[in-house]
């Protein structure tokens, strides 16, 4: 029975103990360095903040650069197929077209009057845009977030809305001097104050960590009137981060209840990290 | 082929191999990790891992691992140093089995991935759900852990076929 606890003690000692030949350092060594390497990124100060942002900005670089050629191939890919859709989508546009002109007019006409009931109000909001290209788009089960090209020399803050057109995908949660990280509006963590119209029901749209969002925070009395509607999420400006009537995603009949988001976050390239300045405010 | 197998980059390419693999999976955007299939991932690196650092460790080396893990960490965004503690946990799980086990056998090693991969899936939930407040979806985990698992033996005869590869150029 000793002889039995001997050997577990030295295959254990020698598991975490012993080099082999090409081996610097022992296994405990680097489990030791890997705790401390955690509870180090917990804490706050100067000059663990630095080094972070700079093993960020290391390797953000290198995997954009090491995600090049595939990247690539996915662009090829997408060129063929609109290629090969090309007629059909053709004549979906027009369609689109034709309606949407019908929609400026209309578009135009509430915008200005938005603007003037605003001045009425003596609030205003004013945006500060900056474009940026998507580095990193490498989804995980853990986080879905995206690294974008600017950060903190381009006067990026944490908190900053990211939209694709004209649609919400995400917030900036991290922020380096060239880059930042922006967490999409399908992560689990996600949390957006928001509104559902035509009711004007107040909400908050959750991410679920799959390709859809959820609504949390409403009465079920609420989501029984959903049925057989279709239910269009806008940001409801409540968090002070972002401004009203943003749009999020829609629920219509079919998605049982599941935010089917306008953007598609497979496929962002390029998007606006806008700042809301609202006056009239204190 | 023979020609090919002399080349001394060919020979240089095969030994590190592993390596590379190791740094292309954690620095690319194409992760097995997260196929955008519904109900289906595994994770390869834990299978490249416990591979390499079963069969032939002098291929893998702890740094290296050490190093990929913090990569990971920050491409995916999680806090860092996860990764690369889960990373090391599953070699001190293959040191042990190295040191216990005088004869290398395929079904033993491939029960004792379950238990690892359960263990460090379990430790990377702890850490990120109950110490970060990072909520994580356990279905995802569990789907993991279980392709993780199923995929051994395909991987198995892949990187058995490079390691033979390897040792056959190294006794060359």
């Amino acid at each position: 029975m000793a002889t039995g606890r001997d050997d577990f003690v030295i295959a254990i000692r020698s598991a975490f103990l012993k080099k082999k030949d090409k081996q610097k350092f022992s296994l405990l060594t680097l489990i030791f360095l890997s705790i401390f390497v955690i509870v180090l990124s917990n804490l706050n100060f100067k000059a663990i903040q630095v080094i972070k942002l700079g093993i960020n900005e290391v390797i953000y670089i290198s995997s954009h650069i090491a995600s090049i050629p595939e990247n690539k191939l996915k662009e090829i890919n997408l060129k063929f197929k609109s290629h090969m859709d090309l007629y059909e989508n053709h004549q979906k546009e027009l369609i689109e077209i034709e309606n949407s002109e019908q929609l400026k007019l209309q578009n135009e006409f509430l915008t200005t009057e938005n603007k003037k009931l605003r001045e009425l109000l003596d609030e205003s909001i004013n945006s500060e845009e900056i474009f940026a290209r998507v580095l990193i788009d490498k989804d995980s089960p853990y986080l879905k977030s995206v690294v974008l090209n600017k950060g903190t020399k381009d006067k990026v803050k944490i908190g900053m809305a990211v939209i694709d057109e004209v649609y919400l995908v995400g917030q900036i949660i991290e922020v380096n001097y060239s880059n930042s990280r922006a967490l999409l509006l399908s992560d689990l963590n996600s949390k957006i104050p928001s509104v559902l119209e035509p009711d004007d029901i107040q909400s908050v749209v959750s991410g679920t960590g799959g390709n859809f969002g959820t609504i949390e925070h409403t009465q079920i009395d609420y989501k029984e009137g959903f049925k057989n509607k279709e239910i269009i999420a806008y940001t409801s400006g409540l968090g002070g981060l972002f401004k009203p009537g943003i749009p999020i995603g829609k629920i219509d009949s079919s998605s049982n209840g599941q935010i089917n988001f306008f953007s598609d976050f497979t496929q962002l390239n390029y998007v606006k990290i806008i700042s809301y300045k609202f006056e009239g405010e204190e | 082929m023979s020609s090919l197998n002399k080349s001394p980059f060919f020979r240089i390419f095969i030994s590190y191999l592993p390596i590379i693999m190791l740094f292309f999976s954690v620095f690319n955007e194409f992760d097995f990790n997260y196929l955008k299939l519904d109900y289906f991932a595994f994770n390869f690196v834990h299978l490249l891992i416990f591979f390499w650092t079963l069969r032939n460790p002098d291929q893998l080396g702890y740094l290296a691992i050490f190093f990929a893990g913090i990569i990971n960490d920050v491409v995916i965004g999680i806090p860092i140093g996860i990764s690369s503690f889960c990373y090391l946990i599953l070699c001190s799980v293959t040191a042990y089995i190295r040191n216990i086990t005088l004869s290398p056998n395929f079904i033993k090693d491939w029960i004792s991935l379950l238990f690892t991969i359960l263990l460090i899936n379990s430790i990377q939930v702890i850490i990120l759900d109950l110490v970060f407040l990072i909520e994580v979806d356990y279905i995802n985990y569990l789907i993991n852990s279980g392709f993780t698992f199923l995929f051994y033996p395909i991987f198995f005869v892949f990187f058995n076929f490079l390691n033979e590869r390897i040792s056959y150029q190294a006794n060359d």
